[in-house]
């Protein structure tokens, strides 16, 4: 899931200040379960910038509202005489969100809420960790399950660099190291002779380095 | 602020239904006399506590917030004072961001047998509360 992490509340307060009728958009699907930007957490900032805005005598109306997807068209559209009966939206949705609303609604003013992490899992109740770098090239199946990618910090396709000490990578002691988990779970299979087999450099074209990416699949478009 | 004499503070005490509700009671019963400020709200556990709840309490013009939990280590659902705890220690530090005062919202631990402990607790939230004087989002009596 996508994997998000509410901004500051001050600096919150510096995007909206100057505005009178603020609308704070949660979505209901990552961010919700990462406990950054549902229902929930809309309902608790509102909250806290009502309270700060009393103190500070600031006259704001915020209302609340959150959507089962601030990315898919159809959640959005029921949002439109909501969003234009305010001076701005703040989403608490992932970047997609912010600007899936800014794209629908174009005259409204929309700012983000998050700062959208990465796409990974909890590894427990209140940790969250990267697991895919979208690179666009999966290479899952040749590094037994464990992405290089997004969990090496350099992106080391062919084992690990000295920086790795006792399983740790050097620029974190609390981050693993990529191959050495890579190598333990080939070791534990009996799979080692996968690692006989060198990875030849990639091509970033997929990824980030082709620039903004997107999928056709005609099979599954309506007739225009 | 005005603090001092005459701020008689409005105090929310959301309390579990295993130990602090039943110290309240009891206190009663032991004619315990406890400050009239305190506003119970019973919960099932002091886990429940949702920190809307007391940003609502703030929000609605309550001088002062307390969470009332098990001893720790007795809670009925083993470790819902620990939630509890840590989300009040949380709300705590929101609270200083948003620029109202952190003490206004305190967690006490008290067993359904601590009648006294909670009479005591209450007068000394209460005397605290007093000291820091009115909410700034206090509601005028009407």
């Amino acid at each position: 899931m996508i994997v998000g992490e509410q901004k500051p509340l001050d600096e919150i307060r510096g995007m909206i200040a100057g505005h009178k009728k603020l609308l704070i958009v949660g979505c209901g699907t990552c961010v919700t379960v990462c406990f950054a930007g549902g229902e929930k957490e809309v309902g608790i900032l509102a909250s806290a910038l009502r309270i700060k805005s009393k103190l500070d005598k600031e006259e704001i109306i915020i209302d609340e509202v959150t959507v089962q997807r601030q990315c898919e068209w159809e959640y959005l559209d029921g949002m439109g005489e909501e969003i234009e009966a305010h001076d701005l939206v703040l989403s608490l949705g992932c970047g997609i969100g912010v600007q899936a609303i800014a794209e629908r609604f174009p005259n409204a003013r929309v700012v983000p809420g998050l700062n959208t992490s990465f796409l990974g899992l909890p590894e427990k109740q209140g940790v969250w960790a990267e697991r895919c770098a979208a690179c666009g090239n999966c290479l899952l199946d040749k590094t037994a399950g464990i992405c290089p990618i997004a969990r090496c910090a350099k992106s080391l396709l062919n084992g690990p660099c000295g920086g790795s000490h006792g399983g740790r990578c050097e620029i974190d002691p609390q981050v693993e190291c990529a191959w050495q988990l890579i190598y333990d779970r080939l070791q534990a299979r009996g799979e080692l002779e996968l690692l006989e087999e060198i990875i030849p450099p990639r091509d970033w074209s997929t990824s980030r380095d082709g620039g903004p990416r997107r999928i056709v699949r005609e099979d599954l478009q309506f007739e225009e | 602020m005005d603090a001092g004499k005459g701020f008689e503070p409005k105090i929310v005490a959301f309390c579990c239904h295993y130990c602090a509700y039943a110290a309240a009671d009891l206190a009663g019963s032991l004619r315990l006399q406890y400050p009239t400020n305190i506003r119970i709200v019973k919960i099932p556990c002091s886990g429940r506590l949702d920190a809307q709840y007391v940003l609502d309490a703030f929000e609605e013009g309550a001088d002062g917030v307390m969470v009332a939990g098990c001893l720790e280590g007795d809670c009925h659902f083993q470790t819902g004072n620990l939630h509890a705890k840590r989300r009040v220690c949380w709300l705590q530090g929101l609270l200083k961001e948003i620029g109202l005062d952190g003490e206004r919202l305190q967690m006490y631990n008290i067993s359904s047998a601590m009648g006294g402990e909670f009479a005591e607790a209450t007068a000394g939230m209460t005397e605290r509360i007093k000291e820091l004087g009115p909410s700034p989002l206090r509601k005028e009596e009407g």
